[in-house]
C-alpha cells in the first residue's frame, strides 16, 4: 500500500522536475476514497495499480483523486486532469451517477475513458462513444443473470427489493428482464436506509417463496443483519455488490448461505486469474473483491493497447482497444459493438471460510456470453 | 387476510416504537443542550459513531457485548466531555451560525480520524448470543427479541432522565439553566461544570443509541449523520428544550415513519400499477415525516411542548 502510494508519489514528482517525455502515458484517476462506500474506489485503485507495476513501465504516470462520491467534484477533477494535466486516459469512477456527469465530457474532448465499475444505461446505447470502453459490465448484467438463475432454480415467488433510485430501479427491470415471471411484490426502500424491520415484516406477510435484493454497500449489511434475527427463512439471492468481501466479513454469518451472481470470483480457475490473487493478498494483505479485478482488468486493458499505439495517435489505439488483448481474471472477455463487455456471469455461494470468517465460493455459471439489451441503440 | 393485517399492523406499531426510542436516546441530548446552553450541535451524530466504535471494538476484543456497549458510553461521554473543553466552550456566546460551522468542522473531523484509526471499511458487531432469536407475537408473528431490549432501554432511560430532572438537584440546576441562564451563575452554581456534564450526558445517549443500533445496522463512518437528521426533526416536532417534547415527537416520528413506508405503497395501488405505487408510495414515505412537521409547526411554531412557553 505504502510503496505504491510512494511510487505515484515521485511519478508526480519526477514529472515536475523533469518536463515529461513526449511519449509518455499520463492516466487520470478519479474514483471515490473517501466517505460512504469508499472501500469500492480502494479496491479499484489497488488492483489498477497492482497491474501497474507489475508491468514494470516507467513511462506510464498515474495522478490519483478522489471524488468523495460528489458529482460536482468529479466533474472538476475531469475538467482539471483534461486541461492542466493533459491527460491521454481517464479511468476509476464508480458510481453511474458520477459516470455520467464526467464521462459524455471528456470522449467528446477527445479523452479516452476506461470504467472500471459503473455501467449507466445511457452510455451503452444511444450515449454511446468510439472513445468509452466499460471493463465491468453494463450496470443490468449480473441483476439479468440472477433472473435467469432463479428461473431456472424453479422458485416461482419471489419478491424483489432495491432502494428508490436510478441503478435500483434498473436493478429491478434488469432482473425481471431474464425472470420473465410474476414478481410477488416490489419494495423500494430509501437510499441509505439503515432499518428495515417495517420491509422485513413486508416480506414476511407476502407469500413469497425466495428475496432478490440490491443493497449495495452499508444498506446490504444492516439489511442482512436485521434479516438472520427476524424469524424469516426465504433464501437470499442478489448480485455481488450487496456480497462483496468486505461486506459479507462484516455481515457475519447471517450472510452464509446466500446465493449471488458475479462476473469474476477470486476462486475462479484460470492462470491469470490465480497469479493475481495470490499478488494482491501479498501487496495488500487481504483478498482482492470483484471491484479490485475490474481495476486489474482495466489497468491491464490499457497496458494491452499502449503495446501496440500511442493514445495520441486515437485511432490505432481505440482498435488496439477494441480487440481487449490482454489475459483477463475473468477468463475470456470481449467487447461488444458498444464496447461493452460480452461475458459470462457466475454464481456463488456464501460459506463459512477457514478461518471461520464468510467468504464467496463459485458454484457455476449462471448466464454464458450476456450482452447488455442496450447495445442496439448504440450507432457509433 | 384480516389476521395477517392485525398482526403486520402490531409488528410495526412495534417497529415504529423501538425507532422513536432510539430517536429519543438521540434527541433528548440534543434538546438539553440547546435549551440549556442554546447550542447548536450538529456533532452529535459523532458521538452516536464513536458510542458504536468503541462497542464494536471493545466488544470484539474482550467477547462481550456487555463490557463492549459500557466502553462505548463512557467513551462517548468522555469524548463529549473533551469536546466541550476544548471546542464547544468558546462557541456560546457566537452566533448560531458560528456554532454550525464549528459543529460542522467537528463532524468531517470525527469522520476522518474514525477512518484515519479504524479504515474506510464497516466494523463487525452483533447482538449478544443470548438476546438473538425472537418472541412470538399475539397472533403468531415472530418479532426479534433484540429490538424488544432496545424498546425497553429506551422506555428505562426516558423514565431515568424523567425522575433525574424533576427529583435531583441536579435536575434542578438543569430546568433553572433552561429558564434562566444568567441568574443560576449569579447564584453561585458552577455553569461551567454544569454546561460539560450535560454536553457529556447527552453524548453518552448517543452513544449508547450508536451502540445498541450498531449492532442490528453496520458500523461505518458517517453513520450518524442521518439519524441525526431525523432527531431535529423530533426535537422541532416535540419543541426544542422539551424532554417531554424529545419523547413524544421521537415516538410520532417513529410510528408515522415506519407506518408510512409499510402502508403507503399499499395505499397508492389503489389508483396506480403496482410498480408506480411502489415508487411513488416510497417517495411520499420519504417526505412523511417532513410533511408532519410542517403541519405540526404550521399549528404549533413552537412545537408540541414548547419549553419556553
Amino acid at each position: 500500500m505504502k510503496t505504491i502510494a510512494s511510487l505515484g508519489l515521485g511519478l508526480l514528482m519526477t514529472s515536475a522536475l523533469t518536463a515529461a517525455q513526449a511519449d509518455d502515458v499520463k492516466i487520470g484517476m478519479i474514483t471515490t476514497l473517501s466517505g460512504g462506500g469508499s472501500h469500492l474506489g480502494v479496491d479499484v485503485r489497488d488492483g489498477f495499480m497492482l497491474a501497474i507495476e507489475q508491468s514494470g513501465r516507467d513511462d506510464i504516470e498515474v495522478l490519483i483523486q478522489d471524488d468523495a462520491n460528489r458529482p460536482d467534484l468529479a466533474r472538476s477533477l475531469s475538467d482539471e486532469f483534461m486541461q492542466r494535466d493533459n491527460v491521454d486516459i481517464l479511468t476509476g469512477i464508480i458510481w453511474s451517477n458520477l459516470a455520467m456527469a464526467v464521462v459524455p465530457a471528456a470522449v467528446r474532448q477527445g479523452t479516452f475513458y476506461i470504467s472500471p465499475n459503473a455501467g449507466p444505461s445511457a452510455l451503452a446505447g444511444r450515449q454511446c462513444h468510439e472513445n468509452y470502453f466499460n471493463v465491468a459490465w453494463q450496470n443490468d448484467n449480473l441483476h439479468e443473470a440472477m433472473g435467469a438463475y432463479m428461473k431456472e432454480e424453479g422458485f416461482e415467488r419471489p419478491i424483489l427489493m432495491a432502494p428508490n433510485y436510478p441503478a435500483g430501479t434498473d436493478a429491478l427491470a434488469g432482473f425481471k428482464h431474464r425472470y420473465e415471471g410474476e414478481v410477488v411484490d416490489e419494495i423500494y426502500t430509501q437510499m441509505g436506509q439503515t432499518d428495515y424491520a417495517a420491509e422485513i415484516a413486508q416480506i414476511r406477510a407476502s407469500d413469497a417463496d425466495s428475496l432478490f435484493f440490491f443493497l449495495p454497500g452499508g444498506m446490504g449489511i444492516s439489511f442482512m443483519k436485521q434479516y438472520e434475527n427476524s424469524g424469516v427463512e426465504l433464501p437470499l439471492f442478489g448480485a455481488a455488490f450487496s456480497f462483496d468481501e468486505i461486506i459479507i466479513q462484516a455481515v457475519g454469518s447471517a450472510a452464509i448461505g446466500t446465493m449471488n451472481t458475479s462476473q469474476w470470483a477470486y476462486d475462479l480457475d484460470n492462470d491469470a486469474n490465480r497469479a493475481f490473487v495470490d499478488s494482491f493478498r501479498e501487496a495488500y494483505d487481504r483478498t482482492p473483491t470483484l471491484y479490485a479485478s475490474q481495476g486489474f482488468d482495466s489497468a491491464n486493458l490499457i497496458l494491452s493497447a499502449l503495446e501496440k499505439a500511442h493514445p495520441s495517435d486515437q485511432d490505432a489505439f481505440r482498435e488496439a482497444l477494441r480487440e481487449a488483448d490482454f489475459a483477463s481474471v475473468r477468463g475470456k472477455f470481449r467487447f461488444g459493438d458498444n464496447h461493452h463487455p460480452i461475458q459470462d456471469v457466475y454464481v456463488r455461494e456464501v460459506v463459512e471460510g477457514e478461518n471461520g470468517q464468510p467468504t464467496n465460493r463459485l458454484v457455476g455459471l449462471a448466464i454464458e456470453d450476456i450482452q447488455d439489451v442496450y447495445a442496439v441503440d448504440c450507432q457509433m | 387476510m384480516h389476521d395477517v393485517t392485525a398482526t403486520l399492523f402490531l409488528e410495526q406499531l412495534l417497529n415504529g416504537l423501538q425507532l422513536g426510542t432510539m430517536l429519543f436516546l438521540m434527541a433528548s441530548g440534543l434538546t438539553l443542550v440547546f435549551g440549556v446552553m442554546g447550542l447548536i450541535n450538529l456533532a452529535h451524530g459523532s458521538f452516536y459513531m464513536v458510542g458504536a466504535y468503541a462497542t464494536a471494538s471493545v466488544t470484539a476484543a474482550t467477547g462481550s457485548f456487555l463490557v463492549g456497549l459500557s466502553a462505548g458510553i463512557v467513551a462517548a461521554a468522555a469524548v463529549g466531555a473533551l469536546v466541550e473543553l476544548l471546542v464547544i466552550r468558546r462557541l456560546y456566546h457566537r452566533p448560531h451560525l458560528d456554532q454550525v460551522l464549528a459543529t460542522f468542522a467537528l463532524i468531517l473531523i470525527f469522520s476522518e480520524g474514525t477512518r484515519w484509526l479504524f479504515g474506510s471499511s464497516p466494523l463487525w458487531l452483533s447482538p449478544p448470543e443470548m438476546l438473538t432469536g425472537f418472541v412470538t407475537l399475539p397472533g403468531g408473528a415472530r418479532y426479534p427479541l433484540y429490538r424488544l431490549v432496545i424498546i425497553a432501554v429506551g422506555v428505562l432511560v426516558a423514565i431515568g432522565l424523567y425522575l433525574l430532572i424533576s427529583r435531583t438537584r441536579l435536575g434542578m440546576r438543569i430546568r433553572a439553566g433552561e429558564s434562566d441562564r444568567e441568574m443560576i451563575g449569579a447564584l453561585g452554581v458552577n455553569i461551567a461544570r454544569l454546561y460539560t456534564l450535560i454536553f457529556a450526558m447527552g453524548a453518552a445517549l448517543a452513544g449508547l443509541a450508536g451502540a445498541m443500533v450498531g449492532a442490528l445496522q453496520s458500523v461505518q463512518v458517517g453513520m450518524g449523520e442521518p439519524v441525526l437528521i431525523l432527531a431535529f426533526v423530533v426535537i422541532v416536532i416535540g419543541g426544542i428544550g422539551s424532554i417531554k417534547g424529545a419523547l413524544f415527537g421521537a415516538i410520532l416520528v417513529g410510528v408515522v415513519d415506519t407506518m408510512g413506508r409499510v402502508f403507503l405503497p399499499g395505499f397508492f395501488r389503489h389508483f396506480m400499477s403496482p410498480a408506480e405505487a411502489a415508487g411513488v408510495g416510497s417517495a411520499v414515505a420519504a417526505m412523511l415525516v417532513y410533511i408532519l412537521m410542517a403541519l405540526i409547526l404550521a399549528f404549533k411554531p413552537k412545537g408540541l411542548f414548547a419549553a419556553h412557553g
